[in-house]
Order: structure tokens, then C-alpha cells, then sequence
């Protein structure tokens, strides 16, 4: 019999680097990196404060170390926080004046930058190490009252809402990592969308990490006043070295009375090669506040790059009939680990949360999801549902559920389903008889496993997910 | 069409079928009958090219060995197996998975891919032509569908996909006496001078809905008989002891 001859070695097609000329921070976390950002970044007295005070904070602060992947020590002293390309620490005005070379970055990643080539219905702000190079379909939202910029142009042009906002879901002593990101945070996206507007496009954020030694603090604050709506994506990769790099965001959305904040992340970060050397640390702290009453928040997350994701977007639903939901694709092959999955705190009445899980665990991988359902005294009338499927490939790789679910009121329901199962080999040679090949088949039966987080996606991205989902599995079954 | 000579295979060190031969020519139809436990169910997967057997003979399809053509391709040169037990995929949409399937195949055979419109068409012929209720095609594959619509929806993947090589692995078993002639229909639309058909079976019943060209009984991993029509009715009769 011939055996079905299948790639080793995964494919990491954004593996590149651009070579350019960088204005970096001093070496190692100190109040002089910081100073150094904020005074590159022009910002007013009182940001500086606010960086100075969580930097205070963290002299006291521990890393964490409850999760289940453990990584060697990270040298915060050995890390640049600061590196942007030389030709844009001057945010450029239009793309004429942004560097060709940061044009063809773009390019190459699938995300055209040029007016007559932007992907339609969706504006994007692109983040190159520490700086947002360019912002596109900016006009068009403004007419609308939408504000869609850098964080680091919010803070000059918007400071009373960024004054008012920032911090106020993930509180600066909040832990190790969101106060770290506190002090040193460089760029990432601010959007705010005035009442009874409906954001007519996309919004969306591509993450790239470039410079070597470098660690990126994204920061990015999404605010949906009364009545309004977004949808947001945000998009990641980074290039291929031996070294760990660490990626520290801190994302915080508020959903205030009737609003709807729908975010999607597609992140594909290097994972490192086969034997596990290399690859990104993502330890990010993502958290939405639905603080009036009857909004929304959904986060849907594909996670297929990264050496370590350790990241848990939640939901604080303080308005009465507010929702939560959280539908998650984790991918873990090869030596990548994952500890991931959602916190939802229900204050409010009726709040409701859904929680749809699907971990994929192949090669030497280890995939866990930890959730937390939190439903307060008062919630009265609160539901959760929440669905954890694990997918494991092959007789190497784990997968772990650690469910707390805390239930203070009995007028409350929680409910918990949980599977765990093995590619079937039934499955596969029933695809194969009908003429696909090994990888199709893996690609066609692991997509059906996570249609239900799939299908949540906005349309123009699902399709490249579902590619990505294909891709990452790729060599996992021999 | 197919010739397989002294076919010998294993799982696990342990011998299925001990020196199998057949010959079958285009457009004639075989029935393999044999007891539990006889080797015919391996005798399909074996066919279609299952891993994990130990094999040794020879088997020429369309005057080519098989031996170092995987699943797919055998699957894309038209060789098709009906289940005995199709396997259920979550989250696949029916439709979807056999238009993918049947591009798999047209490209392989150097056609056009059909796109969604005239995949759909070419479907609800199909699918009317068996008297196949559509709406079982948008659910997700076989999830959820009874004994009798898997066999159905695996009749109706046949006549799509137009194999010219036909191996149908117990279809017959557990099926109500309409759903029996829907698959019998099925066949006996499909027969013509170039399809060739291997059906195994248990059963007399089916055959007298798909009159066989050729009867074999499968015993212990051999052919141990092989005749006509009568010899199915004489099994019938007398049981599989008898005949060795």
C-alpha cells in the first residue's frame, strides 16, 4: 500500500523580514524607555503619569504562573520597547509619504495599503512594530462622527475620551502582564463610534512584528456608545527567528446602552519550527465591559500562530440584558501550546453568555481551555451555555478542559457540555474514497469541527480562516 | 475490468483472504456472498486501498496494477466503494462535501469543475431520478440521517460521481423493503456495457432485485463456488455450511 505522502514541514508563508532602518528605545525596561516613548509619541503630562504609575506598580508585581505552559525565564532587561522604522516617526499624513518598503510589507501579507487596491468595505490600520503606519477609509468615517486612528493619535486628538476610557476595564494593577503593558504600551487602534451609528465597514488591525529583540505592547481601545454598532478584526504575523518574542497587548472594549461590539481576531504569529525553537509568546489580556443595559459583546478568536497563547477575552456584563459571547478556534500543532479561553462575569439581570470552545491539538502540541462563569447575587435570571470540543490528532498531543463556574443566585442556569475526540480514521478514508486527499480531508473534517465559531466571522475573512485552519494542520497526520 | 489473482492479505499477522481470484469484465455484474467473518468486507477496503494490510498477489485495474495508487487516486479513476457503514462528518455540508468530490474527480478524469449552478442541476436530477428527498442534502454528512438514507445518500454519491468500477459493501443490510428498491433501482439504472459492478452481500434478496451476472461464495478467504443466479437461490436453501 502507498502511504499518502504529506509535508513535514509546515508552512509559515509570512516567515519574512523587511529590512529597514530603526529608531529604537533604550535597551531594558526602565523609567527612561519610558520616557523615551512617551516623548517620541508627544504625549500630554498626564500619560506619561499614568505609565510612571504602572511602572511603579510592577516593581511589585509577579508574573503569574498558574498556567499550564511554562516558558524560561523572560529577561526584561534584554528587550527593546520601543522600535519603529526611522522613516515614520512622524506618523505620515497620506500614503504618498509612507516608506515604499512599508507599502510592500503590506503587500506581501495580503493587506494593499493603496487607495484604488483597498480591500472593499473594510478600513484598516496597519501596526509595523511599535507605530500604526497608515490608516485607511479615514475621511469616509469621519463624516460619520467614527473615530478610527492610533491609539497614540487618541491620545493627542481625543484625550478626554481616552482619559475617560482607558483603564477602566483593565484596571492598571490588574496583573503582571496588562500593568507591564500599562507602562510600555506603543501603538494599536482607538475607535469610537457615536450613538445610533452603525459603523458601515469593517474595522480592522493588522499586527506585524519586524525588528529582532523587540517586544510589542499593542494597546487598543474600542468604545460603542448608546446604540451604536462595530465590528472589528484585528490580524497578526510576525517573522520566522530562533528567538522568542514576546507580544504583551491589552484590548478593552465598552459597549454602553444598546450597543454591539462584534471582535474577531485571526491570529496567525510565527509558532516556531517542528522542534518547538522559536515562535511567539502571545500573553495578551483582553476584556470587554457591556456596561449599559441590553448591549453586546462577542469575541470570536481563530488562534493558529504563536509558540504560547495565553490569553482569556472576557466579558463583564454589568447592564442588566446584556450578552456576552465568546466562540473560539485554538490550533496547536508541533511543540505550540495554548492556555486559552474566556471569563464571563455576569452582574447584571437576565445577562446571558455563550461560550463555544473548539481546540485542535495535533503533533506534540498541548491545548487547554480555562473558563470562568462568574453569575453574582444579584444577576438574577442570568444563563450561560457553554460548549468545549477537543479535537486531538495523532497519540502525542494533549488537550485539557478546566471549567470554574461559580453560581451565587438560584433563579440562575449554568450549562456545561464538553466533548473530547480523536480524528477518525473512518472519517478520513471515507473522504479519501471519494478523492481527496489526505490533507483535504484533514482540512474538509477539522473545518466541519469548527464550523460554529467559523460561521461567526465576517464574511471576507471566514474564507481565508478556513484556509488558515487547513494550513495549520498541515503534516499532522502521517 | 478488474482481474485480481491469488490475493492474499493480513491484518495484524492475522490472514483474511488466503488466495482470492476474480476476474471481472466491463459491464457485467458480480455478486460476492459469503458468512460473517468470510473476508468480504476486506475484500472492499482492500479494493479501495485501505491502509494497514499486509497484501501480496496482484490486482490490475483496467489492465494497471493497483499496488502503489493510494485511495484517492484509486477514487479518482473511478473506483467507487458503497459503505456498509458511512461514516458521519459533523459541520459538512452534503452538498458541499460531493460537489468537492465530484470536481476531485472530473479534474482527475480532465473535465471541467463544475461550478455551484450546474453542480446543483446535475444534483437534483440525480437525486430525483432515486426518488431522493434534497432536503437530506443540506444537512451535514450522514449526521443524523437513518440506516436507510446513509445507503441512499451512498447511491446517490454513485450515480453522481459515474464510477466505472463498483463495489457495494453489504448496501442491503438493514434496509426496509422500499429503501431496498430504491438502491436496486438505483444499480439497475447505472448497469451499462462499461460500468462493471461488485456487490457483496448476505443475502439472496437483493439479487432478485439485481439479477447478477456472476455468483461467488466467499468462504474462510477463498472463492469456494462460483455459478450463476441458481447458486444464490441454492445457498439460499441450504446455507453456506453446505456448499463447502
Amino acid at each position: 500500500m502507498k502511504n499518502q505522502n504529506i509535508n513535514t514541514e509546515q508552512d509559515y508563508k509570512y516567515g519574512f523580514t523587511t529590512d529597514i532602518e530603526n529608531v529604537r528605545a533604550p535597551k531594558g525596561l526602565s523609567e527612561e524607555s519610558i520616557k523615551f516613548i512617551s516623548k517620541i509619541k508627544k504625549e500630554p503630562k498626564w500619560m506619561l503619569d499614568w505609565r510612571l504609575k504602572a511602572f511603579n506598580r510592577l516593581k511589585n508585581l509577579k508574573e503569574p504562573n498558574w498556567q499550564k505552559p511554562k516558558y524560561p525565564k523572560i529577561n526584561y532587561q534584554d528587550l527593546y520597547y520601543y522600535s519603529a522604522p526611522k522613516s515614520v516617526s512622524e506618523k505620515p499624513k497620506s500614503l504618498d509619504e509612507v516608506d515604499p518598503k512599508l507599502i510592500e510589507t503590506y503587500k506581501k501579507l495580503g493587506i494593499p495599503l493603496q487607495e484604488q487596491k483597498r480591500l472593499s468595505g473594510v478600513a484598516v490600520d496597519a501596526v509595523f512594530d511599535s507605530v500604526s503606519v497608515a490608516t485607511t477609509y479615514k475621511e469616509e468615517l469621519t463624516k460619520k462622527g467614527i473615530i478610527f486612528c492610533s491609539i497614540s493619535e487618541a491620545i493627542r486628538e481625543h484625550p478626554d475620551l481616552v482619559k475617560k476610557y482607558l483603564g477602566s476595564v483593565i484596571p492598571l494593577t490588574d496583573h503582571y502582564f496588562a500593568t507591564l503593558n500599562s507602562a510600555v504600551f506603543t501603538d494599536g487602534s482607538f475607535v469610537y463610534i457615536p450613538p445610533k451609528v452603525k459603523c458601515p465597514m469593517e474595522l480592522s488591525t493588522y499586527f506585524r512584528i519586524n525588528a529582532s529583540e523587540t517586544g510589542q505592547f499593542e494597546r487598543t481601545l474600542i468604545i460603542a456608545d448608546k446604540g451604536s454598532y462595530v465590528s472589528y478584526l484585528e490580524g497578526c504575523t510576525a517573522p520566522m527567528r530562533d528567538e522568542n518574542q514576546l507580544h504583551a497587548a491589552n484590548v478593552e472594549l465598552v459597549a454602553l446602552d444598546d450597543s454591539e461590539i462584534k471582535y474577531s481576531t485571526v491570529q496567525n504569529w510565527y509558532p516556531g519550527d517542528k522542534d518547538g525553537v522559536g515562535g511567539i509568546y502571545n500573553f495578551v489580556t483582553k476584556r470587554g465591559a457591556c456596561r449599559g443595559k441590553n448591549s453586546k459583546i462577542s469575541w470570536t478568536q481563530v488562534e493558529t500562530g504563536s509558540a504560547i497563547t495565553w490569553k482569556y477575552p472576557s466579558c463583564i456584563l454589568q447592564g442588566d440584558n446584556s450578552v456576552g459571547e465568546f466562540y473560539s478556534i485554538a490550533i496547536t500543532n508541533n511543540h505550540q501550546k495554548a492556555d486559552t479561553g474566556t471569563k464571563m462575569i455576569h452582574l447584571g439581570k437576565n445577562t446571558k453568555s455563550k461560550i463555544i470552545s473548539k481546540g485542535i491539538s495535533a503533533g506534540k502540541a498541548d491545548n487547554t481551555y480555562r473558563g470562568l462563569v462568574d453569575i453574582g447575587k444579584k444577576a438574577l435570571n442570568s444563563r450561560n451555555y457553554t460548549q468545549c470540543d477537543s479535537l486531538l490528532m495523532g497519540n502525542k498531543c494533549g488537550a485539557h478542559t478546566v471549567p470554574y463556574i461559580k453560581n451565587k443566585n438560584s433563579s440562575s442556569i449554568v450549562e456545561h457540555e464538553a466533548t473530547t475526540s480523536k480524528i477518525n480514521e473512518e472519517q478520513l478514508f471515507y473522504c479519501n474514497q471519494r478523492g481527496l486527499n489526505q490533507e483535504e480531508a484533514i482540512g474538509l473534517i477539522v473545518n466541519g469541527f469548527c464550523k460554529e465559531v467559523l460561521q461567526q466571522l465576517p464574511m471576507e475573512f471566514a474564507v481565508e480562516a478556513q484556509k488558515l485552519v487547513g494550513i495549520s494542520l498541515e503534516g499532522s497526520v502521517g | 475490468m478488474l482481474e485480481i489473482k491469488n490475493l492474499k492479505a493480513s491484518i495484524n499477522s492475522k490472514d483474511i483472504l488466503k488466495g482470492l481470484s476474480i476476474t471481472i469484465k466491463p459491464g457485467e455484474l458480480h455478486a460476492i456472498m459469503g458468512p460473517n467473518g468470510s473476508g468480504k468486507s476486506t475484500l472492499a477496503n482492500v479494493l479501495s486501498g485501505k491502509n494497514g494490510y499486509e497484501i501480496s498477489g496482484e490486482i490490475k485495474y483496467q489492465g494497471k496494477s493497483l499496488k502503489k495508487i493510494s485511495i484517492d487516486e484509486r477514487a479518482q479513476k473511478g473506483i467507487f466503494l458503497a459503505f456498509q457503514y458511512p461514516t458521519e462528518i459533523p459541520g459538512v455540508n452534503t452538498n458541499n462535501f460531493l460537489k468537492t468530490s465530484l470536481n476531485k474527480v472530473r479534474k482527475a478524469r480532465g473535465e471541467k469543475e463544475l461550478d455551484t449552478l450546474s453542480f446543483l442541476k446535475l444534483l437534483k436530477e440525480k437525486s430525483s431520478e432515486l426518488g431522493i428527498d434534497e432536503k437530506m442534502l443540506s444537512r451535514q454528512l450522514n449526521v443524523g440521517f437513518s440506516g436507510g438514507e446513509k445507503k441512499k445518500n451512498e447511491i446517490l454519491q454513485m450515480k453522481v460521481l459515474d464510477p466505472n468500477l463498483v463495489i457495494l459493501d453489504e448496501t442491503d443490510s438493514g434496509l426496509d423493503i422500499d429503501a431496498l428498491k430504491i438502491i436496486a433501482d438505483g444499480v439497475n439504472s447505472s448497469r451499462d456495457k462499461k460500468k462493471s459492478f461488485l456487490v457483496i452481500t448476505h443475502y439472496q434478496r437483493l439479487l432478485d432485485y439485481i439479477k447478477p451476472d456472476f455468483v461467488h461464495v466467499l468462504s474462510d478467504g477463498k472463492i469456494v463456488k462460483s455459478g450463476c443466479m441458481e447458486l444464490a437461490e441454492e445457498l439460499e436453501k441450504k446455507g453456506y455450511k453446505k456448499i463447502n
